[in-house]
């Protein structure tokens, strides 16, 4: 069952909902340390079948180390690691149903495009005869059927990039490792290929785990993203759920642009939150998260395009407040506004530009209000 | 100005080639033309400038192949130079055997470690070539530093007898000559990404299989290098095998000097020299031609 076929059920792809199934991958509390430097910190997860995983954090998070431990370049420290249910501590990496694309795309300058891919399929027990149609497969799959008798240095940075894909693809892995795959692309061939690696892996239904330090390329591929700090999880959810309910300021800082404003909590009645932020201030209103206790230090977060401009005070608005506006950002397709409030709190917000060479409804130094409803802001106490 | 400028760059080299090797070969050239004579230097014809082109006319008149034709005819030079091109090209082989390992072993110890290993492998060229061929007499005789080791150790009741074979000039030669062969290998491997090793083991490669189809065949501009380095100098060695080789060993280096400086008979020496380079060249382009497509690929 793809994923699109699920979709054109009506059904949703979330095996992590399910509570029988069985993940493909379990990371059970590992540790991983180099010396007395801990890369990897007391660490579970769980990655199921046909996922789009994505690592995402920070250079230097461990994201790399993780996906070592996967390939069977390192051990963990303490903890197991489960593949289908079976424990590859002790399996070495080239028996591991598990291919990896590396991030500097490693491809064998001495061989063609072609006995690059073959490599792999060579070490295998599959016969000569089939070894040259599944290579031409693979060629096919990444539209490099021309390219086959070249050199890895006689092709461009994208078609190494390709090539690197299906040679790690040619052994039909369980699991598909990519480090940073994309990384060395420019912005636009590296959009193109987001898209192109998201229509390989549903043709495939291989199980893909991605590495990279990209927040949009993360939420452009992924089913799932797990948001990585010092060899810890902060958050594992979908693209939308790391967007839109971030659980820290960790991750809402980490994942898109956001307005992060410092505060207590001064009531909490009927789900709705009072967070004082400043004298001289009107609290802000917001949906309050569960066992949110008065008094709590907290945060709040809102992400611009959910913040509205205007010059008068809006009426029926939860929350309102005076400002100034500083700086203007055109996008394009939308413009940051960005206001200072009374007391200095700088707050952005992003506008659709709708009409083409309409004025800007604000310049700069006009006082506007900027406004959002109860529910557009989050409260974050992690 | 920009001309002037290359015509320059070009000319240095050029001269530099002109002057040292050239000029030098020219004359050896001449001399092996010649005939043996009584005199100083001991060879006829000599120019003679001041009789002007007539001179050179009478010079050239002069001329003959006999040196040449007396190579052929004594089989002294012919089983000189095969033994020679034999000896250069086994301790190639063995010069590799050992050096190869070096070489890995080098590029594969901690970072830290590089410079020092390399120091150990030039150092040494920080002593006289002839000292350090000179002590091998002293390790490998009758009663050197190996047989009073071997004896001590139990091994052997009777010394083996090593100096004055060719088991000794091969020695000799390995030891001299390793750090040719090291140095170059050791730069294509160091340069070898580690990540194209676990690539293929990722693919299903064996460590030894990962060597064996990866970092071997990426090393080999630095193995067919020092291969050159190795074989082309000793196939003109002559100090080793007289030291070390006693009198069994035949080598055309060997040969080269005694008619220089025994017999005095510089034209056949000439002869001699002027023909080796014949048969070096073969080698020596070969390596060019390695040197120029290695410099492309890497482009
Ligand atoms: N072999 C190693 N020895 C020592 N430290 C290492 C080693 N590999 C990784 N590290 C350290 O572990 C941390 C995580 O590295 P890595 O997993 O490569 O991060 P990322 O891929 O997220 O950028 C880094 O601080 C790195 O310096
Ligand atoms: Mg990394």
């Amino acid at each position: 069952m793809s994923r699109d076929a699920a979709k054109a059920r009506g059904e949703v792809f979330a095996p992590w909902l399910d509570e029988n199934a069985e993940p493909l991958i379990r990371f059970d509390r590992v540790t991983k340390k180099f010396g007395d430097f801990v890369a990897i910190d007391d660490l579970s997860i769980d990655i199921y079948e046909r996922e789009f995983f994505a690592l995402l954090g920070p250079s230097g998070c461990g994201k790399t180390t993780l996906m070592r431990m996967l390939a069977g370049f390192e051990t963990p420290t303490t903890g197991k690691i489960m593949l289908a249910g079976k424990n590859i501590g002790p399996i070495p990496a080239n028996k591991r149903p598990v291919n990896m694309m590396f991030q500097s795309y490693a491809l064998f300058p001495h061989l063609t495009v072609a006995d690059n891919i073959a490599f792999g399929l060579k070490r295998s027990d599959m016969p000569k005869d089939q070894i040259a149609a599944r290579v031409d497969e693979m060629l096919g799959l990444v539209q490099l059927k021309k390219f086959g008798g070249r050199k890895p240095h006689q092709i461009s940075g994208g078609q190494r990039q390709r090539v690197a894909l299906a040679r790690a693809l040619a052994k039909s892995p369980k699991l598909l490792l990519l480090d940073e795959p994309l990384a060395a692309l420019d912005r636009k061939l590296r959009e193109e290929t987001q898209f192109e690696l998201m229509d390989i892996q549903e043709k495939l239904g291989t199980t893909f785990v991605i590495v990279t330090h990209d927040q949009e390329e993360a939420m452009t591929v992924a089913s799932r993203v797990a948001v990585m700090d010092h060899g810890q999880l902060i958050q594992v959810a979908t693209p939308e759920a790391i967007y839109e309910t971030p659980n820290s300021r960790y991750v809402a800082d980490f994942i898109g642009d956001i307005n992060l404003i410092e505060g207590a909590v001064k009531s909490v009645a009927r789900d709705i939150a009072e967070i004082s932020w400043a004298e001289s201030m009107e609290p802000l209103r917001a949906t309050a998260p569960e066992g949110l206790t008065k008094g709590a230090n907290c945060c709040f977060a809102i992400r611009p395009e959910k913040v509205s401009i205007s010059a008068e005070r809006p009426e029926k608005a939860a929350n309102a407040l005076p400002g100034k506006v500083i700086d203007i950002g055109y996008l394009g397709n939308m413009s940051t506004y960005h206001v200072e409030l009374a007391n200095g709190q700088m707050v952005k917000a992003q506008v659709p530009n709708q009409n083409r060479l309409s004025r800007h409804a604000f310049t700069w130094e006009d006082a506007v209000w900027v406004s959002f409803t109860a529910t557009a802001g989050l409260v974050l106490t992690a | 100005m920009g001309n002037t400028r290359r015509l320059f760059l070009i000319l240095v080299p050029y001269s530099w080639l002109l002057l040292l090797f050239l000029v030098p070969f020219a004359i050896v050239l001449k001399i092996s033309l010649s005939d043996s004579a009584l005199a100083i230097p001991p060879y006829t014809p000599t120019l003679d400038l001041s009789a002007g082109w007539a001179g050179i006319k009478a010079l050239f008149a002069d001329f003959d192949f006999e040196n040449y034709a007396w190579l052929a005819e004594d089989n002294l030079y012919w089983k000189a130079y095969l033994s020679s091109l034999w000896i250069a090209a086994l301790s190639t082989l063995l010069a590799l055997m050992v050096g190869f390992p070096i070489a890995y072993g080098m590029a594969r110890a901690p970072e830290e470690w590089r410079p020092t290993l390399m120091m150990l492998v030039i150092l040494p060229f920080w002593t006289s070539f002839l000292i350090r061929v000179y002590s091998w007499i002293g390790i490998l005789g009758q009663n050197g530093y190996l047989n009073q080791l071997l004896e001590w150790l139990g091994l052997i009741d009777e010394p083996l007898i090593i100096l004055n074979t060719p088991i000794a000039v091969y020695i000799g030669i390995v030891y001299t000559y390793l750090p040719f062969m090291v140095l170059p290998i050791y730069a294509t491997l160091e340069k070898l990404d580690a990540d194209l090793l676990e690539a293929a083991e990722d693919l299903g490669c064996s460590r030894f299989q990962a060597f064996w189809l990866v970092t071997f065949p990426l090393s080999r501009p630095g193995v067919i290098a020092g291969c050159f380095l190795v074989f082309i100098p000793v196939v003109g060695e002559f100090v080793i095998p007289s030291l070390l080789g006693g009198s069994k060993t035949l080598m055309i280096g060997k040969v080269l000097w005694d008619e220089f400086f025994a017999n005095r008979d510089w034209p056949v020496a000439s002869a001699v020299a002027v023909l080796l380079l014949l048969i070096l060249i073969i080698p020596i382009v070969l390596f060019q031609r390695q040197q120029q497509r290695q410099q492309e690929a890497e482009q």
